[in-house]
């Protein structure tokens, strides 16, 4: 994926607090890589011509935030790994995103429900990221949050075209949540690296930020005609690379060209 | 030696790969150009963070400025401010609604706002100017346009959407 650009003067000098946001930089990159290969894979497949479209996009959206963190990961660490190495060749149990964003695609509800989860979380986050303490950061939730806002749009819109729409779709979302809530809680679980963060200020406080997530989750299941789940068990272990089967094969597949020709380029 | 003037000159020939009408000027992407000796220092902004269209801008960049015989050219990459569709010339919100593709509508792209369940932009159709027309999907055939209809020509057409 590399660029025909000369690096962010910038970013020549890290200070010390900025080191201490690698992990949470990774798992940001981690998060947005997985999903958008996920939305990937209905290219092609999607259930019309525009939403193929749609998720295509949003694909692309999110793959261009996850080489903003990866570039700027590659950077904090200094050890010349490239933003590459760092997407491509590391090992399923070092990736840290959550485990909602590697579940496989399954029907279109599914796959809506999944990103509305992720994106009543995202966008928020992006909104709190770019007043953060770290510029660099903050810029690139500046740039991605306008991005994310039509990302949460669409899956509401979905959410609610499906939740009051036919017997049948209604009877696929339905299913699509009760399969997929339990890992809705893990995005605002705090790790321990997060903690940290936060008590030093550098990650915003996630209990402000799920009052956030719940008010939109309330008024687009409002619209939808759905009940919102009780509290259910949430379902964590991904942000600290304690992950399901199924990320080994998306890794297998999303990592096989530069394991299989180390250091190409397009 | 070229001045930046100059520079600036040559950018306005280098052209949007995906919409060739556009000078990269007319899509206020070039949020800068210092020369320093014989270096050549050119700051750019992505339009949405995945646009594949922007490393072949840099590569084209390189070589208009090549052909000049400016060899030390830098092209920096800047996410902060992040563009916004304001920063469109006025020629090229008319270059583009000749070209077949809806302009951004004036205004709509100060502060960013989420408008959940707000009606859609009314946008003039490029072909018969009807502003009768729908919102198809906001996603379109690139990053930055959106799927529309005219409801009285009924041409399907881009709509190269707002960007707060």
């Amino acid at each position: 994926m590399t660029d025909d650009f000369t690096p962010t003067p910038a970013l020549a000098t890290v200070t010390e607090t900025q080191r201490k946001m690698l992990p949470f930089v990774l798992q940001l990159a981690d998060t947005s890589l997985i999903l958008a290969h996920r939305l990937s894979e209905w290219c092609g497949h999607g259930p019309i011509l525009e939403q193929d479209l749609a998720m295509a996009n949003i694909a692309l959206d999110l793959l261009g935030e996850a080489r903003s963190y990866y570039q700027y990961a590659a950077e904090l660490e200094g050890q010349g790994r490239t933003e590459d190495d760092l997407a491509y060749l590391r090992p399923a149990v070092e990736y840290r995103n959550p485990l909602l964003v590697e579940q496989p695609n399954q029907d279109f509800a599914h796959t809506i429900v999944r990103q509305f989860l992720y994106d009543a979380f995202h966008y928020h986050l992006l909104l709190q990221l770019q007043q953060g303490p770290d510029a660099h950061l903050a810029a690139i939730a500046e740039k991605s949050v306008k991005e994310a806002a039509y990302h949460i749009k669409w899956s509401s819109e979905w959410l609610i075209r499906l939740g009051d729409g036919t017997d049948e779709s209604r009877r696929r979302i339905e299913k699509a949540i009760r399969n997929l809530w339990r890992f809705g809680g893990e995005l605002t679980m705090p790790t321990a690296t997060e903690q940290t963060l936060q008590a030093a200020g550098l990650v915003p406080d996630y209990a402000a930020l799920q009052q956030q997530i719940n008010a939109h989750v309330a008024r687009v299941f409002e619209e939808a005609t759905l009940p919102v789940p009780e509290n259910v068990f949430a379902q964590q272990g991904g942000k600290d690379g304690r992950h399901s089967e199924h990320l080994g094969y998306l890794l297998a597949e999303l990592q096989y060209m530069q394991r299989t020709y180390p250091g190409m380029q397009w | 030696m070229p001045t930046e003037a100059h520079i600036w000159q040559l950018l306005e020939e280098v052209s949007d790969p995906e919409v060739p009408v556009l000078s990269i000027l007319d899509l206020g992407i070039v949020r800068g150009v210092r020369l320093e000796g014989e270096q050549v220092h050119v700051t750019i902004t992505p339009t949405y963070s995945g646009c594949p269209a922007m490393n072949t801008i840099a590569t084209e960049i390189r070589l208009r400025l090549l052909a000049e015989g400016l060899t030390q050219v830098h092209i920096h990459n800047q996410l902060s401010p992040a563009w916004t569709t304001d920063w469109m010339s006025q020629a090229g919100r008319q270059k583009l609604e000749d070209y077949g593709i809806a302009p951004p509508v004036d205004g709509t792209a100060t502060g960013h706002v989420l408008n959940l369940f707000g009606a859609d932009t009314a946008v003039r159709c490029p072909l018969c100017k009807s502003t009768h027309t729908h919102l198809v999907s906001q996603f379109g055939s690139t990053a930055c346009k959106a799927h529309y209809q005219c409801d009285d020509c009924l041409e399907p057409f881009d709509y190269f959407k707002c960007h707060a």
